[in-house]
């Protein structure tokens, strides 16, 4: 139960990676009680037959039996969200952290299109991004399958439109690469050799950390930008101080699509530089300079702007004047006189190629580490609120710190209780991978089937150590949100407890 | 003050303490937050609650002080303690029903949220309020708050004592006070459920 459930009319406390057949019984319920918006189906959706039958089976009793969430809440749940005159869905990583992350997403949207609830004011299905232009990198090729605008690099046009925008042939971008998991997974089989990774830490952020660790130990060379030495920048041939959000000015995208400039504060301090000096500077000594021919970030930005031109996420008409007159634009904004779209499908249109919203059959599976006798806990790893992402910025600040100063274990009373664990006992969570040893932080505000552990920290604390490499199949995200554990208590405190704050240097001694 | 009113709502607290670590940046008491942080009932809820002082019309802490060191200005802000005066006695402490003002031993003087008067006297924000991203600490204009769900409410009372503050809390839109009496809550009379004594 997060700060927002505990404030909520209704709350789902649903199992670890069933949200799915909790997105699917409220569907069927909407269906069931004549509840859809029959007019907003036909006239701008497709798919919608396929979808009413593949949600038949999930009626309230068999999806309580499947996400331990009530029948009555499923039904209210449906009702409520039906028969609002403004209804939105926003989620954040819980629904995405998943092997199946995109059929929930596809879920969520199926229930907007069938009650019409998306193109309006207070209407829509809306992911929150989770990091400072989370929303900006995936729109423009943070991703190696992608191109700017939100296009695919599989897609010809798109390769010869922005090949055209960068002054080469489309034979030179290269084919669809590696997702994080996928770039460790292919290290590990020697197809990889050598990384350069940017404001990177994959030894806290990504799972499975010990196959992690192998992969960066196996590499012939490692290069890393970062403005802090990360866990992982000790295990680096070379690192490259870069900058600060606040010491290089830029645009961002926020998650509502908004288009921001960021100015610049401070410069960076000592021999570090602004991040897209460092990107030039490597350009040309690779023999690329002339592509890279950069005198301002605003340069950068107004090739930017071009070669996401025509894309769905289109920023031609973003100027930096006019995001610093309108406090920001929304996407796509196609030319110079538009004034941005703060919503989108406001015209009843999709991205779709027929212009309808296509409703997208989802199908069931189970997780990729499923709980069994061996290991009958549902671990799920998240967040903390004075921690960020991993750790590289907020575990240096000592008021973050004292407000949560190591991850603990969650756990509720009575699942605590058939483990002999008292607030405050150390426990090892041991999974199919690893395993640790934290304290145990004995709360009701879990369900009693699952246990919680914050990801922010490395080493014997990491709970990456205990999560697995299951993607996503389409997003390539790996399933963070549910895993399979055992706990025992442990006889005392571990290693790492005794030498608080050795962590980072222990980890350079390993390196050394 | 300057058409802005404060507005405390725990239940958009989110836990942060952003506005905890502002405080103790300001240059007047750097190193000592003025804001009271509470983690409820951790073992059975994850609901926090970050408060500044109320500001009472008739604050119980200067009633109270027995060297007059506690002090309302003439726009409701109530004020920390008069250095020269303080003799650290403690009494505001135990008396203050909202358990706001803190004594500083090494200064021997208490101190107490004023609402950032070097700030707010000048139409500024108060500096928890510019910081907490789930606006639980609110600064704004009535008409701002009035679009919210839940409706402010500035009288508490505390058994018998009945306390107005000028800052507010948003409570249910229904509510008009918040008692904090058991006995405003329960079924019995109150006679009823007081041991007879001969």
């Amino acid at each position: 139960m997060t700060p927002i459930s505990r404030n909520a009319d209704l709350y789902l406390p649903v199992r670890p990676g069933t949200d799915l057949a909790l997105y699917m019984g409220i569907l069927h319920v909407v269906l069931r009680d004549r509840l859809e918006n029959r007019e907003f189906i036909n006239t701008h959706t497709t798919g919608f037959e396929q979808v009413t039958e593949s949600v038949r089976p999930w009626d309230p009793r068999t999806v309580a039996e499947k996400t331990g969430v009530p029948p009555e809440s499923i039904e209210r749940a449906a009702h409520l969200f039906a028969k609002a005159e403004r209804a939105i869905v926003l989620h954040a990583r819980g629904v995405e952290h998943q092997s199946k992350g995109v059929e929930n997403c596809l879920a969520l949207i199926n229930l907007c299109l069938a009650t019409g609830q998306i193109g309006r004011e207070g209407a829509g299905c809306a992911m929150i991004t989770g990091q400072g232009n989370g929303q900006g990198g995936r729109e423009h090729g943070q991703k190696c399958d992608q191109l700017p605008g939100q296009r695919s690099i599989n897609d010809s046009e798109a390769r010869a439109h922005t090949a055209r925008v960068w002054g080469i042939s489309p034979d030179e971008i290269p084919q669809a690469g590696y997702s994080a998991v996928e770039i460790m997974e292919a290290i590990h089989r020697g197809e990889i050799k050598a990384l350069l990774s940017c404001c990177f830490n994959p030894l806290v952020s990504l799972p499975d950390a010990n196959f992690t660790q192998a992969a960066l130990k196996k590499l012939e060379f490692f290069g890393v930008v970062d403005f802090f030495m990360s866990e992982t920048a000790h295990f680096a041939d070379v690192v490259l101080a870069g900058s600060l959000q606040e010491e290089e000015e830029g645009i961002g995208c926020t998650a509502e699509g908004r288009v921001i400039h960021i100015q610049k504060a401070v410069d960076p301090p000592g021999n570090a530089k602004g991040d897209s000096w460092i990107y030039c500077e490597l350009a040309k000594r690779l023999g690329k300079g002339k592509y890279f021919p950069y005198a301002t970030t605003r340069e950068i930005y107004d090739e930017l702007r071009e070669a996401s031109r025509g894309g769905h996420a289109d920023y031609f008409g973003i100027t930096y004047e006019k995001i610093d007159k309108y406090m920001g634009i929304f996407w796509p904004c196609p030319s110079l006189d538009h004034p941005g779209t703060p919503r989108l499908f406001e015209d009843g249109h999709s991205f779709h190629p027929d212009g309808k919203h296509h409703f997208i059959v989802t199908e069931w599976r189970e997780s990729g580490d499923p709980v069994s006798d061996d290991y009958p806990v549902y671990l799920t790893t998240g967040r903390v609120v004075g921690q960020y992402l991993s750790g590289t910025q907020t575990r240096r600040i000592g008021a973050l710190l004292d407000s949560y100063p190591n991850p603990r274990l969650e756990i509720h009373p009575r699942l605590a209780e058939q483990y002999g664990l008292a607030e405050g006992d150390w426990v090892t969570i041991t999974s199919r991978r690893s395993e640790i040893t934290l304290q145990a932080l004995v709360v009701r505000t879990i369900r009693p089937d699952s246990v919680f552990i914050p990801y922010h920290w490395p080493g014997d604390r990491s709970a990456n150590r205990l999560t697995h490499r299951t993607l996503d199949p389409r997003s390539k995200i790996p399933e963070f949100k549910v895993s399979a554990c055992r706990l025992r208590k442990a006889d005392g405190p571990p290693d790492w407890a005794q030498k608080p704050g050795g962590l980072t240097a222990a980890v350079a001694k390993e390196r050394a | 003050m300057h058409g802005y009113e404060f507005y405390v709502d725990p239940s958009r607290c989110i836990g942060c303490q952003s506005c905890v670590n502002a405080c103790e940046e300001c240059e007047t008491h750097r190193g000592h937050s003025m804001i009271n942080f509470d983690f409820i009932d951790r073992r059975g809820t994850t609901a926090t609650a970050a408060y500044v002082c109320w500001h009472c019309e008739e604050p119980t802490c200067a009633r109270v002080c027995p060297a007059d060191a506690i002090k309302k200005g003439e726009d409701g802000i109530v004020h920390s303690s008069l250095k020269p005066r303080c003799i650290g006695c403690s009494n505001c402490v135990l008396a203050c029903p909202f358990g706001i003002p803190k004594i500083f031993p090494e200064y021997e003087q208490m101190m107490k949220c004023d609402m950032c008067y070097d700030r707010t006297s000048v139409g500024k924000r108060p500096m928890c309020a510019t910081v907490c991203p789930s606006q639980a600490l609110s600064y704004v204009r009535p008409e701002e708050i009035a679009r919210r769900r839940e409706k402010p409410a500035s009288v508490f009372y505390f058994g018998k004592q009945r306390v107005v503050t000028q800052v507010h809390m948003m409570v249910p839109a229904d509510t008009k006070s918040i008692p904090l009496d058991v006995l405003d809550h329960i079924w019995e009379e109150s006679h009823a459920v007081l041991p007879q004594t001969q």
